[in-house]
C-alpha cells in the first residue's frame, strides 16, 4: 500500500490544528460562561457543508446557480414532514430523509437545468426554485404557509447517547459533535470527490465544454451528477440545521437564501477548496451580529457582493493564498 | 485497407455550400494532407466526421461501421480524435492534467467519484509518458493557460493522441508558430504518429510542411475535392497550382 | 362568449406588461450578451417612481390627467441605467461570465433594499387613475377602462421598437453592433456608446411597464424579482435576444396564464414554468432564439 499522496498529507497537515479548535470548542465556550458562540460555530459548520455542495457545481463545474435555497430548505422540509405526519424522532432518519427528497428534487430539477449553461442555467435555478417555493407557500394546509412548521429536539444515534433535558445544553454539547463529525465527512468526502477523476472531469468540462466533449466526457451526464451531489450535500446541510433552528418556514426557500449562499461562497473564495467553508463560518458571524444593526441586511449583502467581485474576486482564501504566495516568493 | 470514407458527404450554412457531395477516403497508416484555400470546407469535413455537426445528406463509414448517426462520444469510442485550429486547452488545470483526463476518459474512470486521481499509477505512467513523446515532460505542473503558444499546440495534439485514437484529425498543427518552430513540431507529430501507428489527416496551409511530411495530399475547393494524390503528383496537377496560386507562372 | 372576451383582454394586458419588461432584457442581452438580473427590480422602480410621483401631484390636477406623469417611472429607470452601465457593468464584459451575473445581481439586492429604504415596507398606490377611468361595458360584461390603455400602450410600444430597430439609422447600428460587435468597432461605431444607449433603452421599457400597471397594481416590495422570474418564462419560450420572441412569448405566457388561474389558482407559477419547461425540451433556444 503506497504512502497517501503528498497532497492528502499536506492538506491532513494543515486542517489537523484546525479540527483540533473545533473538537476543543464548546469547552471553551463553557469555559467562558457563552455556550450560545458553540451554537453559532454549528449553524456556521452547517451552512459550510452547504457551501461545499454548492461550489461542486460552481468552483468545479462552472455552474453558478440561484436557487440553491430549493435544496437546503427541500432538506430541511423533509424533516418536518417526517415529524409532522410520521412522528419521528431520530436524526438518522431525518438525515435519510433530507438525503432522499433532496435528491429526488435535485434530479429532477437538475435534469432541466443542466441543458443550459451560464445565464440560462442560472435564471432556471432560480426559478425552478421560486416555483418550489411558491408550491409551499400556497399549500399551507401541507406545509403551514407562512407559518412554517416546528421540529422538536431530535433523538441522536437512537438513544444511546445521553440527551440532557435542557435545549441550549443539548445544541451546545451532544448535538454539536454530531454535526462537527458530519462536516468531518462531508469535507472529507467532497475533498475526494473534487481530486476524483470525476471531479477532474467537472474541471476539464468547467475549462473547455467542448474540448471535454471532444476526450469522451459526456458532459450533460456529468454536469447532472455533479447536480445531485451538490443538491444532496446541501439537502443534508438543510437537515442538520433545522434542529438548530427548531421552526422552517417558506423562508429557506426564498431566492433571498439562495442569494446568501452565493455570496458566502464568493466571500470565501470559489475558486479554492476552504473558500466556500470559511465564507460559509465568517458570513455567519457578519450577519448574526450585523442583522442587530440595521434592517438594510440585503443592501449591505449587495454592495460588498458587488464591492468583492470588482476589486477582491478570489475571495478571503483566494487573496491570502495569493499574497501569502507573493511574500513567500523572493523580492 | 479504407479506414475511413464518405459518401456524398453534404453540408449548407444557409446558400453556402461548405461541403458538397464530398466523397473523401484516407487509407490506414497514411499521414494525409488535406488543403485548400480559406473557406474550401477543409474543417467543415472535419467537423461533420468528428460529428461536432450534422450532415444535410451523405453517409460517413469508418472501419466499416456507419457512423454518419453517431454522437461524438460514440465516434471518440471506436476511434476518432481531432484537435482544433484554435487552440482548445482546459487552461487551469495543469499540463499533466489535461492528458490525463484523455486517459481516464478512454479507460472508462472518468465517472468515479470516490478514487483520488493521483493514486491510478497507471494513468499517471502513461500521460508522463505522452509528455515527454511530446517534448513537454518539464511544463507537465504549469497550468495550460500559462503555457507558450507552441508547446499548448503541442499540448492539444498531445491530448488528443492520448485518447490512443485510430484516425487522428489535427486542424492546423503549426498555424499561428514562428516558422523555425514548425518543423519541431511537426517532427514530433510524425514520429509519434508513426510510432503509434496512428492515421492522421493534417489540415495546412503551409506548403513546405504539406510537401514535406504527407504520404498522399486531398485539396478541396469551394466545398469540393479538387484533387488527390501524391505530393509529386500535386505539384504538378495544373488545376491545383492554379486554383491555390493564380495561373502557372509562364513557361 | 363574454367571459371569453374578458379573459382574452386580461391576457393580453398581462402580456402587454410582460412584454416590456421580457423585451428590455432581451434587447439588451441581444446587444450587449449580457443579462442583468437587477432588470426586474428596474421594472419596480418604475413603479415605485410613478406611484409617488402621482401621490404628489393628487388633488392639484385632476385625477385622469395623473396618467401624464406615468413617464416619470419609465425616466428614472432609464436613468438609473444609463448611470449603472458605465459604471457597475462596463468593468466585467472582458470578464468571466460569472461575474457578470453576480454584479448584477449585487445590484439586485441593492435596489431592492433601496426602495425599501426610500418607500418603506407599505405598498404604494396610483390607483385613482385607474379608478378614474372608469370602465365600460362589453358585452355584458363590465370592464376596466383603464386595462384597455395598457393593452395599447403595449401595441404601440411594441410597433414603436419595431419601427425604431428596423427603420432608423440608430436601429441598423444597433443591430449591426449586436451581431458583431468588433466587426462595428472597426468602422467606426462607438460601441461604448451603443452600449449604454442600449441598455437605458431596455431599462426604460422595464421602467415603462411598472409605471403604467401600477395604477392597477400598485407597488409593491418584491415585485422586481417576481418580474424577473416572469421575464424569464417569456424569453425562454420567445428566445433569448429577440424582440419578435419576446413578444410571442409574452402573448403565450398571458394566455396560459389567464387559463391556468381560472382553473387553479395556486399553481399560476408552476404552470407558467411547465410550459417553458416544455418548449425548453422542444426547442431549447426558444421560438425565435438564436442558440
Amino acid at each position: 500500500m503506497s504512502p497517501p499522496p503528498r497532497s492528502m498529507r499536506r492538506m491532513l497537515v494543515s486542517a489537523a490544528p484546525v479540527a483540533v479548535f473545533l473538537l476543543l470548542v464548546p469547552y471553551l465556550a463553557d469555559a467562558f460562561g457563552a455556550p450560545y458562540q458553540t451554537i453559532l460555530l454549528c449553524y456556521g459548520l452547517v451552512m459550510a457543508i452547504a457551501a461545499l455542495g454548492f461550489n461542486l457545481l460552481l468552483g468545479y463545474t462552472g455552474l453558478l446557480s440561484f436557487g440553491h435555497s430549493a435544496y437546503f430548505g427541500m432538506g430541511a422540509y423533509a424533516v418536518a414532514f417526517l415529524v409532522k405526519y410520521l412522528h419521528i424522532t431520530s436524526m438518522e432518519i431525518f438525515l435519510v430523509g433530507g438525503v432522499v427528497a433532496t435528491a429526488i428534487v435535485s434530479l429532477a430539477f437538475g435534469f432541466i437545468c443542466v441543458r443550459y449553461t451560464r445565464i440560462f442555467f442560472s435564471i432556471l435555478a432560480l426559478a425552478l426554485s421560486q416555483v418550489l417555493w411558491s408550491l409551499i407557500y400556497k399549500f399551507f394546509w401541507v406545509t403551514g404557509g407562512s407559518d412554517g412548521l416546528r421540529v422538536p429536539t431530535p433523538t441522536l444515534l437512537g438513544g444511546l447517547a445521553t440527551v440532557s433535558r435542557d435545549k441550549v445544553t443539548f445544541l451546545a454539547h451532544g448535538y454539536y459533535y454530531y454535526v462537527l463529525v458530519i462536516f468531518f465527512v462531508c469535507v472529507a468526502l467532497m475533498w475526494v470527490i473534487v481530486n476524483s477523476p470525476f471531479g477532474k472531469a467537472l474541471q476539464a468540462i468547467r475549462d473547455n465544454e467542448t474540448r471535454a466533449e471532444f476526450i469522451g466526457v459526456q458532459v450533460r451526464k456529468y454536469r447532472l451528477v455533479a447536480f445531485l451531489v451538490s443538491g444532496v450535500f446541501t439537502g443534508l446541510a438543510g437537515a442538520l440545521w433545522v434542529p438548530l433552528n427548531g421552526l422552517v418556514t417558506p423562508d429557506t426557500l426564498h431566492w433571498t437564501f439562495s442569494g446568501e449562499i452565493v455570496f458566502l461562497t464568493v466571500l470565501g473564495g470559489f475558486r479554492t477548496f476552504t473558500g466556500p467553508i470559511i465564507g460559509a463560518v465568517v458570513f455567519n458571524y457578519l450577519k448574526t451580529y450585523a442583522v442587530g444593526y440595521t434592517v438594510y441586511w440585503q443592501l449591505l449583502l449587495g454592495a460588498v457582493l458587488v464591492t468583492l467581485v470588482l476589486s477582491m474576486p478570489s475571495g478571503i482564501v483566494g487573496t491570502a493564498s495569493q499574497l501569502f504566495a507573493k511574500l513567500r516568493r523572493p523580492a | 485497407m479504407i479506414l475511413l470514407g464518405t459518401k456524398s458527404l453534404t453540408k449548407h450554412f444557409g446558400n453556402t455550400h461548405a461541403v458538397d457531395h464530398v466523397d473523401f477516403t484516407v487509407t490506414q497508416g497514411e499521414l494525409l494532407a488535406l488543403i485548400g484555400s480559406n473557406g474550401a470546407g477543409k474543417t467543415t469535413l472535419v467537423n461533420l466526421i468528428s460529428g461536432l455537426i450534422r450532415p444535410d445528406s451523405g453517409s460517413i463509414v469508418f472501419q466499416e461501421a456507419d457512423v454518419t448517426a453517431q454522437s461524438i462520444h460514440a465516434r471518440i469510442a471506436v476511434g476518432i480524435a481531432r484537435s482544433f485550429q484554435l487552440v482548445n486547452l482546459f487552461d487551469q488545470l495543469t499540463a499533466f492534467d489535461n492528458v490525463a483526463l484523455s486517459i481516464f476518459s478512454r479507460k472508462g474512470k472518468s465517472r468515479q467519484l470516490f478514487s483520488l486521481a493521483e493514486r491510478h499509477e497507471d494513468v499517471r505512467d502513461e500521460a508522463t509518458d505522452v509528455l515527454r513523446q511530446f517534448g513537454l515532460d518539464a511544463k507537465a505542473g504549469m497550468l495550460a493557460g500559462g503555457l507558450a503558444q507552441g508547446e499548448r499546440k503541442l499540448l492539444d495534439i498531445a491530448v488528443a493522441y492520448a485518447l490512443r485514437p485510430k484516425l487522428l484529425f489535427l486542424d492546423e498543427p503549426t498555424s499561428g508558430v514562428s516558422t523555425r518552430e514548425k518543423a519541431p513540431i511537426m517532427d514530433i507529430i510524425t514520429a509519434v504518429v508513426r510510432s503509434g501507428r496512428i492515421t492522421a489527416v493534417i489540415i495546412e496551409h503551409d506548403m513546405d510542411v504539406v510537401f514535406k511530411y504527407s504520404d498522399r495530399i486531398v485539396v478541396m475547393h469551394q466545398g469540393t475535392i479538387l484533387a488527390d494524390g501524391t505530393p509529386d503528383a500535386i505539384r504538378t496537377n495544373e488545376r491545383v497550382t492554379t486554383t491555390l496560386l493564380g495561373a502557372p507562372a509562364p513557361a | 362568449m363574454d367571459i371569453f372576451v374578458i379573459h382574452l383582454l386580461n391576457a393580453l394586458l398581462y402580456a402587454s406588461v410582460l412584454f416590456l419588461i421580457a423585451g428590455g432584457l432581451s434587447l439588451i442581452y441581444g446587444v450587449m450578451r449580457i443579462v442583468n438580473l437587477a432588470h426586474g427590480n428596474l421594472y419596480a422602480l418604475g413603479a415605485y417612481v410613478t406611484a409617488w410621483t402621482v401621490g404628489q401631484l393628487i388633488g392639484v390636477v385632476p385625477n385622469a390627467a395623473l396618467i401624464v406623469l406615468l413617464p416619470a417611472g419609465a425616466l428614472a429607470a432609464g436613468a438609473a441605467g444609463a448611470i449603472l452601465e458605465p459604471t457597475l457593468l462596463r468593468p466585467f464584459y472582458k470578464r468571466a461570465e460569472e461575474y457578470q451575473l453576480l454584479v448584477t445581481f449585487g445590484l439586485l439586492l441593492i435596489i431592492d433594499d433601496v426602495l425599501r429604504l426610500i418607500w418603506g415596507a407599505h405598498p404604494l398606490s396610483a390607483s385613482v387613475i385607474w379608478e378614474s377611468f372608469g370602465s365600460l361595458t362589453i358585452f355584458d360584461s363590465v370592464y376596466p377602462t383603464y386595462n384597455l390603455l395598457v393593452i395599447g400602450v403595449g401595441f404601440i410600444a411594441a410597433a414603436f421598437l419595431w419601427a425604431f430597430i428596423y427603420r432608423t439609422k440608430f436601429g441598423v447600428i444597433l443591430r449591426a453592433t449586436s451581431q458583431n460587435m468588433r466587426m462595428a468597432s472597426a468602422l467606426g461605431v462607438n460601441v461604448n456608446r451603443v452600449y449604454v444607449q442600449a441598455f437605458t433603452i431596455g431599462c426604460v421599457m422595464a421602467g415603462l411597464a411598472g409605471a403604467i400597471i401600477v395604477p392597477s397594481q400598485g407597488a409593491v416590495l418584491g415585485m422586481g424579482v417576481d418580474a424577473l422570474i416572469l421575464a424569464f418564462v417569456v424569453v425562454v419560450i420567445g428566445g433569448l435576444g429577440s424582440l419578435e420572441g419576446a413578444l410571442v412569448g409574452a402573448l403565450i405566457a398571458g394566455i396560459v396564464r389567464e387559463a391556468g388561474i381560472t382553473l387553479f389558482p395556486e399553481i399560476e407559477l408552476a404552470v407558467l414554468y411547465l410550459s417553458a419547461a416544455v418548449v425548453l425540451l422542444a426547442r431549447p433556444a426558444g421560438l425565435f432564439g438564436r442558440p
